[in-house]
């Protein structure tokens, strides 16, 4: 269940968080987008542009090094 | 479904830290990032623009004043020598502008430095100045020039990359600052 996806995999700081952002842009109010990041980083980052931008994650895991996270556009 | 009907319990536990309160806004809006942009060399660009492309992501209002060296790097990669008198014309050549062209500070090595610089940010996916600067912008990231450096290099509005702000002065930067924008200088 998902409107868009990111694939940051192999990005560094601070792609996945851009991208993410660019991407978001283009989304309404409700509608979801799923990311995949490699870097370690983006677990705190991600939660940091959450908190910054009020745009909730509403579903996060990792699998095999790879960050998955659900974000929704307030 | 929307954000706002989701269960709370069924929610990661981080989620229920972030979440504002149903019907309120997250508190406190982030008040502005204001950078200047005073260097050339590649690595201070370099972490100018990372900054100036994730406070666009992050949704700070987010102004890059650009001056002295930092106006350089604003300068289209296309043009190689900009000025109207012999010495502004002189400088541009002994440092290229663009930002695509930038110089380290220091093991600079004839460009030999720089070029290891890239292909490395190339091998681990780090996102070149050029992106991040394109990044910013496209986030709303507003890149704003000096006037006083604009004069004193000879530069013209036309040498300067699209999408620049008007020139300004020292005091457009400290208003934005007095409105509560971080500053920066870089």
């Amino acid at each position: 269940m998902r409107d868009a996806l990111v694939d940051a995999r192999g990005l560094s700081c601070p792609m996945p968080i851009v991208k993410t952002a660019q991407a978001v842009k283009t989304l309404a109010s409700g509608q979801r987008i799923e990311v995949w990041a490699t870097d370690p980083g983006s677990v705190k980052d991600f939660a940091a542009w959450s908190k910054a931008t009020g745009n909730p994650i509403v579903e996060q895991s990792v699998d095999g090094g790879v960050f998955r996270f659900v974000l929704a556009r307030k | 479904m929307t954000v706002a009907e989701l269960p709370a319990n069924g929610l990661p536990v981080e989620l229920a830290d972030i979440l504002p309160e149903p019907g309120r806004e997250a508190e406190a809006p982030p008040r502005g990032l204001a950078i200047i942009c005073y260097s050339g060399d590649l690595e201070k660009t370099w972490a100018a623009l990372i900054l100036a492309s994730t406070a666009g992501a992050m949704a700070m209002p987010t102004k890059v004043f650009v001056t002295f060296w930092g106006l350089q790097t604003f300068v289209k990669d296309s043009k190689r020598i900009t000025g109207e008198n012999w010495m502004q014309k002189m400088l541009a050549l002994m440092q290229r502008p663009g930002v695509s062209h930038r110089k380290l500070s220091k093991m600079n090595f004839l460009g030999m430095g720089p070029w290891m610089m890239r292909t490395l940010a190339k091998q681990y996916q780090v996102a070149s100045p050029k992106e991040l600067l394109e990044a910013a912008q496209a986030l709303g990231v507003e890149f704003i020039p000096c006037q006083m450096t604009m004069d004193m290099f000879g530069l013209k509005r036309e040498d300067l990359i699209d999408g620049m702000g008007e020139p300004v002065g020292a005091a457009t930067y400290l208003s934005f600052v007095g409105e509560g924008a971080a500053p920066l200088f870089i």
